[in-house]
């Protein structure tokens, strides 16, 4: 039913992956890379990127189908890549959304493309698919989750000095030193051992400590949502850059907790579902690891009150349990509103819920429990902002500059 | 200081200049008509006039502002944020306020909680929005208010999505619907729009302020709201100018000198916007293009003259009319093309009668009519013939190219579009509601931005650099444009790149073509849209190919019509004549129809002999026909299945178990009816979905995007809780019955989850207890294992055999009914097979039975002929095979296997025809796999699109379009 992604093309091809995590994926492809799969992030953006996704798939599908997809097909046809020594590679939950079929789509636009020789992988915890030249073992995955630790803490500590930096530019320079650095580490087989991480983690906090900051009055704003468009300064119209602007300082939440929501989401199948008790001891060890992963960045912070650390991903859950059964567990499922709970009691009470235009699973877990929300945090401003290929800037900023107007208010 | 509040909306700019003392020195509103440089201009000079050499704090506020106020260094003000400071001076004891401007919608909540709400991306329901249904009827909003005062019913009119309403209004015009009712009608959509996208839950009461244009001047807006909300509103003095006063009072204007300000506006112009290649390079290249085209109509001449016996064409569409002669070459004499003015008969009778008077020797030997107003045109006037549109433009094209293999049409409203093969029409695409820019869209932006359809398609020929503006839906386009204004795009480029989105639309919203290259080599492009050379120009740019565009491209369907008429002419024309015209009469009236539970909305049409024409009905039943068609319906019959276990007959001793019918409950009702009853609790079932129902429950639904089938579920809610049942039973299933078809068996998240969105969003809830606990049914060991967990929580215990009883009796239950379907199916296979009958397998979801959700579209497939059967009759009759999709949702599942069961089943005759609810976002996936399954076995796909709209008009012609097609097959 589809092209084999031998182990001759392992050494010779070129494997697109879409830009999912801006912060995150030139850690992750320097992972791959040390698994001998030459890894490469499709960073195209801009209206060619849109259109080529909207020929080639249906356009009522999602809009980070659009983006993600459309920008693996823009690095086929736009002359960069050689297609016959190509392979895509894409995600797969298999969970209840439509998301699931993103392979699948590939697939059919590569058909509509004339080009249904190349490869598509799909990278999962579940296995579903067998290739003779690619094989995910779980080493590769743990160090992959542990990438993005790094990938996290950057992020965190990168949003919270940001809207302080004295001089223009310190935090940049600060985020690309690391990835430099981390990325070079990986070469050498290293960085990823418990000890290094801690090390690392550490030193990372120190350097953002160290950069001069001065104190401003800022709007504290929260990001959730969809997993795409929340990250993605392509999905979601330079949110990040349009809240700077406004005086804001922004938090949007690591990505080890959707990976811990996954794992969550075992044990609680098997408790409504039942089925091997396999799933429950899977799950619950998983998650202890992850917790493990998870206290090594909120440890690397304690010196440094300063920065606002995550909450264990154990009260994430507990949070999300006052506002929506665990149960639901397509797209963000509960992640989302528990991720809101987080941020708010943390102080970022001004929430931006950011989804794609019709996203199924956010009628239910994004627009459908803000009433829920807002009942246990009466503080809360939160608002749900469409994305799309059609959704125009101006609207977005429009409601959003409304949620700031109300929140400035309240900093009075 | 003075200070200057300018708010700049989507379709005005408003002022106000107040003093120290907060009074209002001068006020105003202009229309902008996007060009918001020059009014701003002119309002700061006129105000320099008035108060010459003074300094004023300037604030900028208004969805359109937040350009100007970035260009000029202005201090901005979020206008809703505006709007409640000004609210809180005026009359701080406002509960909430109601705003609606050109193409924004606020509700703010002021006590109880505060809360600000605006319209999101999908929402029509606002001031652009009834401009636009004004001109549909030819009348201005204020005419239209006038309209609505006199109503005596309030027409039902979708208000989702101003697209939809659209096309529910033009029919009920065209059906000749009162113009007061249809105008009350109008009002009512926009306050429910209103309602159900911004309060979401919260209830609107107490003191509430009405603000902002439309409500400013529509009386009978207000009424219409005060009406619905139970309560009077007030419309204070100034509400126009709220969020002006308010930009004013957020205090935070910038001291400016206003004559710097004017010419600091002048000097700056971004033009940084997304820009795509020009239509033409040169006045030349256009020359070559004009040329071409000209060419493509030699030999088909306009006479001016009559020859003796003439053949008569009429096209009624859904915005215009059209009818023509021709003789017996296929020259053409009187063409004839106007806006139906919602009175096509009307406008019929009058060319005729002037055909008559002028050309007192002319026989018409033939007639035939096509479009919307087919039946009721045919009927008034005695026509020979009516004709399916894709027939009368298949007839049309070939006259210019015998061998046309691809047409495409784009009308005022309509795109349709369709493939020959080997001489027969196939694959047929429609626009629907999310694609549906084209021609009146265009006309709608060229009026708003002040110019004629004409001036604006000749604006944008030589425009340097069209904007980008993506292919996306009406409503969305509008903010599109708006933001392209900001950036500084000409009016030139604006229409250039309007023109190109609605090709683009078309390629790739409703055609979904990836390559030119498959769609055909002789493109015949047609329709009124087309005559706009922009449009043309751009569809030849985007395909890379030449396109023929015959030179009566407006009319096509008319000639079409009267090419048919020619070719088929019996021994007399029944057409009316010259005498029968003189007395001809027509009397409109309006009834409810009483025949099921639809309730359609009837018109009544009678002419002169006492013909009669009925519009409105979704089946033949009020058409009395005197021998109406058996029906063999398996959606009926399975409504008829589980209406037995709908008697909600209560027994007072014992508990009450509420169930509301929608969603995965079309399914599942025989298995948690069965269980329930025994273990002793009386179950109540909630009934059939009507408009009505999904009004009682609009205001608690939190997201106005998903399908409508979930949407329903908030009525069903609130008539249960009126039921005063003890407790209400709806799970949540992540997992569906698995039916080994594919690689997992998963609800779709709206399916699954939806009693979450019930839970947290419906106030009354919290009344009783409401079950929604985490269920799957997909293992009777653990189902046992987890309902007697979850009943635990609710109620006394039950022992482990009566649990294990009402499981195995339940599953047996849904095994029956399963097994019922099934045969039911095979047996009305078997009367088509003997009836020679053609099988429609209605593909869709369980809930797809539900009445109001498919709009009796399986009664109108019998009326045309056809025997409906369902998915699930076929699915289980297939192996698990592989598929281009990941397959992992049970009831998706079973459509590929249906259609999987027609490709391998050829010699059955089945075909299929797709039911898929708007906003179904899976069914972007599944539509494509289930085409796929049946073109590559050669076999034919229709799909209907079906949301809370009842117009039924686009999808009569599908059908019919498919019918005609099976015809022709069959000969």
């Amino acid at each position: 039913m589809f092209v084999d992604f031998t182990k001759e093309m392992k050494a010779e091809y070129t494997i697109i992956a879409p830009d999912i995590f801006p912060t995150h994926m030139k850690l992750l492809e320097a992972v791959f890379r040390l698994y001998g799969y030459n890894v490469v992030i499709a960073k195209y953006e801009g209206q060619a990127v849109i259109n080529t996704g909207l020929k080639y798939l249906h356009n009522d599908v999602c809009y980070p189908a659009i983006c993600m997809l459309g920008q693996q097909l823009h690095a086929l046809t736009c002359g960069d890549f050689d297609p016959h020594k190509c392979a895509l590679i894409q995600f797969q939950t298999g969970g209840g959304c439509r998301a699931s079929n993103y392979l699948w789509l590939l697939r059919k636009a590569l058909e509509k493309m004339d080009m249904e020789y190349v490869p598509v992988i799909s990278l999962s915890f579940g296995g579903y698919e067998h290739y003779s030249g690619f094989k995910i073992t779980p080493g590769m995955m743990a160090t992959g989750i542990r990438s993005l630790i790094y990938g996290d803490m950057l992020l965190l500590l990168k949003n919270q000095c940001l809207p302080y930096e004295q001089n223009e530019g310190d935090t940049r320079r600060v985020v690309e030193k690391w990835i430099a650095s981390l990325t070079d580490q990986f070469r050498r087989k290293e960085g990823l051992s418990a000890g290094t991480m801690k090390k690392n983690l550490a030193a990372m906090a120190k350097d953002f400590h160290d950069i001069p900051k001065v104190k401003r009055d800022t709007v504290k704003v929260g990001i959730v949502g969809e997993i795409y468009v929340k990250y993605s300064s392509f999905g979601n119209n330079g949110l990040e850059k349009f809240l700077l602007s406004q005086g804001c300082e922004y938090m949007v939440p690591g990505v080890l907790g959707f990976f811990q929501y996954c794992f969550a989401n075992m044990d609680t199948d098997y408790r409504y579902y039942g089925g091997s008790s396999l799933k429950h001891f899977a799950g619950r060890r998983l998650e202890k690891i992850a917790e493990g992963w998870e206290g090594w960045l909120i440890d690397a912070l304690k010196p440094y009150p300063e920065f606002a650390a995550p909450v264990s991903f154990e009260k994430v859950k507990k949070l999300a349990d006052r506002v929506i059964d665990r149960g639901v567990k397509m797209g963000e499922g509960w992640l989302l509103p528990g991720e809101a709970a987080e941020l708010i009691e943390k102080g970022y009470s001004n929430i931006i819920c950011t989804q794609p235009f019709g996203c199924l699973p956010n009628h239910i877990v994004g627009k459908g429990t803000i009433r829920r929300l807002r009942e246990l945090y009466p503080q809360a401003n939160i608002f749900p902002v469409d994305y799309d290929a059609g959704a125009s800037k101006v609207n977005q900023e429009n409601r959003i500059k409304l949620m700031l107007a109300m929140a400035k208010e309240g900093l009075q | 200081m003075k200070r200057l509040g300018l708010d700049v909306g989507s379709t005005t700019m408003k002022y106000v200049l107040l003093d120290e003392q907060d009074q209002i020195l001068a006020q105003d509103y202009l229309r902008h008509a996007s060009k918001i440089g020059e009014v701003f201009r002119k309002i700061l000079g006129d105000l320099q006039d008035r108060f010459p050499g003074e300094n004023m704090a300037v604030t900028v506020s208004g969805s359109a502002g937040m350009g100007l106020a970035e260009k000029l260094g202005l201090p901005f003000v979020q206008e809703v944020y505006a709007e409640r400071l000004a609210v809180g001076r005026y009359y701080p004891d406002t509960d909430a306020v109601i705003e609606l401007g050109g193409e924004d919608a606020k509700i703010l909540f002021l006590t109880g909680g505060f809360e600000m709400r605006m319209n999101g991306t999908c929402a029509g329901g606002t001031g652009a929005f009834i401009d636009q249904m004004a001109s549909l009827m030819q009348v201005t909003p204020e005419e239209m208010n006038d309209l609505a005062a006199g109503h005596e019913t309030v027409l039902s009119i979708a208000s989702r999505c101003g697209v939809f309403a659209k096309s529910d209004v033009q029919p009920l015009l065209n059906q000749g619907a009162r113009r007061e009712d249809v105008s009350a009608g109008i009002f009512r959509a926009v306050v429910n729009q209103t309602i159900a996208g911004l309060a979401q839950g919260r209830e609107i009461t107490g003191k509430i302020l009405y603000l902002g244009g439309p409500l400013s001047f529509l009386t009978e807006l207000r009424k219409s709201f005060d009406e619905v909300l139970k309560t009077t509103g007030i419309c204070p003095e100034n509400s126009l100018y709220y969020v002006a006063l308010g930009a004013c009072f957020a205090g935070v204007g910038k001291e400016s000198d206003l004559g710097e300000l004017v010419e600091a506006e002048r000097n700056v112009a971004t033009g940084d916007y997304r820009k795509t290649r020009p239509l033409f390079r040169s006045k030349a290249e256009y020359e070559e293009f004009a040329a071409r085209h000209k060419a493509a109509s030699e030999g088909i001449a306009e006479l001016t003259e009559p020859k003796k016996t003439m053949y008569l064409g009429i096209d009624a569409g859904s915005t215009t009319v059209k009818a023509l002669l021709c003789d017996e070459n296929g020259n053409v004499f009187r063409p004839f093309y106007c806006p139906n003015h919602g009175d096509p008969v009307g406008l019929i009778r009058e060319y005729l009668t002037k055909l008559y008077a002028d050309n007192p020797n002319l026989t018409i030997a033939g007639s035939a009519v096509t479009g919307y107003g087919e039946a009721l045109l045919k009927s008034a006037f005695s026509a020979d013939h009516g004709i399916v549109e894709t027939v009368a433009h298949y007839t049309a094209a070939k006259k210019f190219h015998p061998d046309v293999d691809f047409i495409i049409d784009i009308g005022g409203q309509d795109i349709k579009c369709f493939q020959v093969k080997n001489g027969l029409i196939d694959s047929l695409y429609l626009n629907e509601a999310c694609s549906s820019g084209c021609g009146s869209f265009l006309q709608t932006f060229a009026q708003a931005l002040g110019y004629t359809s004409e001036e604006f398609a000749r604006l944008g020929l030589f425009a340097d650099a069209p904007v980008d503006l993506g292919s996306r839906c009406t409503v969305f386009m509008n903010s599109s444009v708006k933001q392209a204004q900001k950036d500084g795009a000409s009016v030139e480029n604006i229409a250039a790149g309007l023109s190109i989105s609605v090709v683009k639309n078309a390629l790739y919203k409703v055609i979904r073509c990836a390559d030119a290259k498959s769609l055909g080599k002789n493109i015949v492009v047609q329709g009124g849209t087309f005559l706009n050379d922009c449009v043309l120009r751009a569809f030849e740019q985007e395909i890379g190919a030449n396109v023929i565009r015959p030179r009566f491209a407006g009319l096509m369907g008319a000639y079409g019509a009267a090419l048919y008429a020619r070719d088929h002419t019996g021994k007399e024309s029944t057409f009316i004549t010259r005498q029968g015209l003189e007395k001809f009469e027509h009397t409109v009236h309006q009834l409810t129809c009483g025949g099921c539970q639809n309730h359609c909305s009837l018109t009544v049409n009678t002419f002169s002999g006492g013909r009669r024409y009925i519009a409105g009905n979704r089946c033949s039943r009020p058409l009395k026909q005197e021998h109406t068609l058996e029906h063999y319906d398996l959606y009926e019959y399975k409504r008829s299945l589980l209406q037995k276990y709908r008697h909600n007959y209560r027994d007072p001793n014992k508990k009450t178990i509420g169930i509301p019918m929608g969603l995965n409950f079309y399914e599942l009702l025989p298995f948690w009816y069965t269980f329930f009853q025994t273990l002793d609790f009386n179950v109540v079932v909630s009934p059939d979905s009507s408009r009505g129902l999904y009004a009682s429950g609009q205001h608690t639904i939190p997201s106005d995007t998903a399908c409508y089938p979930a949407k329903l579920m908030h009525g069903h809610i609130e008539w249960l809780l009126d039921q005063k049942v003890d407790a209400i039973f709806y799970p949540d299933m992540s997992y569906n019955v698995e039916e080994g078809l594919g690689v997992n068996h998963f609800n779709c998240p709206v399916v699954a989850y939806y009693p979450q969105v019930l839970k947290l969003n419906v106030p009354r809830l919290k009344e009783v207890p409401f079950i929604c606990d985490f269920v799957s049914l997909a293992n009777p060991v653990i189902f046992e294992k987890r309902i007697t967990e979850i009943l635990r929580n609710y109620f006394p215990k039950f022992s482990k055999t009566s649990i294990a009883v009402a499981t195995e009796l339940a599953y047996d239950a849904l095994v029956r009914y399963r097994k019922d379907v099934e045969e039911k199916g095979e047996e009305f296979r078997e009367k088509a097979a003997e009836k020679g009958k053609p099988i429609i397998v209605l593909a869709g979801r369980p809930y797809h039975v539900d009445p109001e959700v498919n709009h009796g579209i399986s009664k109108l497939i019998c009326d045309l002929g056809a025997v409906v059967i369902t998915e699930d009759s076929l699915s289980r009759s297939v192996e698990k095979f592989p598929t281009k999709v990941r397959n992992q949702w049970t009831y998706h599942a079973r459509m590929y296997a249906a259609a999987k069961y027609i490709a391998e089943h050829p010699e059955e005759g089945l075909h299929l025809v797709q039911l898929v609810s708007f906003g179904c976002g899976l069914d972007a996936i599944t539509t494509d796999e289930v085409r796929s399954i049946l073109e590559s076995a050669g076999q034919d796909y229709t799909q209907i699109k079906i949301d809370e709209i009842s117009n039924m008009g686009a999808v009569t012609i599908r059908l019919r379009s498919l019918f005609a097609m099976l015809e022709e097959k069959k000969k």
